[in-house]
């Protein structure tokens, strides 16, 4: 059979996706927060932001808010294998007809990040690209959907 | 011209949108440019997350008995079954939706079309698949609306989906359209899937069998997730 093509989640999604608050993966974790952001630097109010720890398999999301923020409380998962601990982060939004899949890693695993064999198969700045930053007692990872600083997306 | 916003069908694509389709212009500074990373093989067996009852509501399956009163419009029943490209039916698959009322209005805040809200609907629901991988609906009929995409251009009657399978890799976000809409060989989002026999993937048909006599028509529709390496299915 052939599978149900994508579309996009387009500009209204809140009334059906965000009916109520599911961006904590556990309660007291790490604040997590990011913009989204478009191939001008403008922030993206419309986006969708889901995140997936595929270890201790814990999920939220988060939509933007009208500075393009999302926003979660997550908890570093566990290691596992040669992989550094690491978020799956689904990107929905108006103008993406499929989702789009990029990770983020942890800025005080710098050995494990070294050693990770997706993060080390990549150019050094796309690398760098792929770590959280610390901000203001939790994390912050920017999406670029385009542009200079554009985020690495990976094949799903 | 809508020759500038609809592009001639193109069956290589499969059941593959083409992410960047010109005529769809919210893509322009959204779509990624630069080519994917591959992922892990691993990633194609990683179980995403498992939604239980709790997260479904008595009355979140009929979008018509959320409110005081039933909402205005064309009473109608959607269902079908979730499967995997194998046929094997998504047990326990979260199905969410949202649509517009029937005056093609939607619920949010941003939506600028001086149609009427219905105080009667919200229009949103979910609901979990049985065993056998079955949902099912009760709405009304969303209408068509217009939208700035380029002149004169309103989107074909349409409820969307989004459905967690057993995979991360079966996560779907998608729309369903009604059979026979005029309005398809103008809109650059239903052609952005450029494979016709794909895209006809996206039309619920008309359901004789599971209409409500005297109260409800019916729609069926499918919805394929791409196979799983799990043995016991998806």
């Amino acid at each position: 059979m052939i599978r149900t093509p994508s579309q996009t989640v387009g500009p209204f999604y809140a009334i059906g996706l965000c009916r109520r608050a599911e961006n904590e993966l556990v309660h007291g974790g790490i604040p997590l927060t990011g913009s989204l952001l478009d191939g001008e630097g403008e922030p993206v109010t419309d986006g969708l932001i889901e995140v997936w720890d595929p270890v201790d398999r814990r999920w939220g999301r988060s939509g933007t808010d009208s500075d393009g923020v999302f926003s979660f409380v997550v908890a570093k998962p566990r290691a596992r294998g040669a992989d550094a601990p690491h978020l799956l982060v689904f990107v929905f939004a108006r103008g993406l007809l499929r989702h789009q899949l990029t990770r983020i890693y942890f800025p005080d695993e710098r050995e494990a990040n070294t050693a990770d064999p997706v993060l080390s198969s990549l150019e050094e700045l796309d690398r760098t690209r792929l770590v959280a930053e610390h901000d203001d007692g939790g994390l912050r990872f920017d999406i670029h959907l385009q542009g200079e600083l554009e985020t690495i997306f990976f094949s799903t | 011209m809508i020759s500038d916003v609809v592009l001639r069908d193109d069956p290589t694509f499969g059941p593959e949108v083409q992410i960047d389709y010109p005529g769809y212009r919210s893509t322009r500074l959204r779509v990624p440019t630069r080519p994917l990373v591959p992922s892990p093989e691993e990633l194609h067996s990683l179980e995403g997350p498992v939604f239980g009852d709790e997260l479904v509501e008595p009355g979140d399956g009929d979008l018509t008995a959320q409110h005081a009163g039933e909402p205005l419009g064309e009473r109608i029943v959607v269902g079908g079954r979730v499967l995997d490209e194998n046929g094997r039916p998504a047990p326990g698959a979260l199905v969410e939706v949202w649509q517009a009322n029937a005056a093609g209005r939607y619920r949010h805040e941003v939506d600028r079309h001086p149609a009427p809200l219905d105080p009667n609907f919200s229009g949103a629901g979910r609901v979990l698949t049985d065993d056998e991988g079955n949902y099912r609906f009760v709405t009304i009929k969303p209408g068509a609306y217009p939208w700035g995409n380029h002149e004169n251009a309103w989107r074909p009657a349409h409820i969307h989906f989004s459905v967690f399978g057993r995979a991360f890799t079966q996560r779907l976000v998608t729309q369903m359209y009604f059979p026979g809409d005029p309005l398809f060989a103008y809109d650059p989002i239903f052609n952005s899937v450029r494979d016709p026999k794909a895209r006809a993937l996206l039309v619920a048909s008309f359901d004789l069998a599971t209409t409500e006599p005297d109260r409800a028509l019916a729609y069926r529709w499918d919805i394929i997730l791409r196979a799983t390496p799990f043995e016991d299915g998806p």
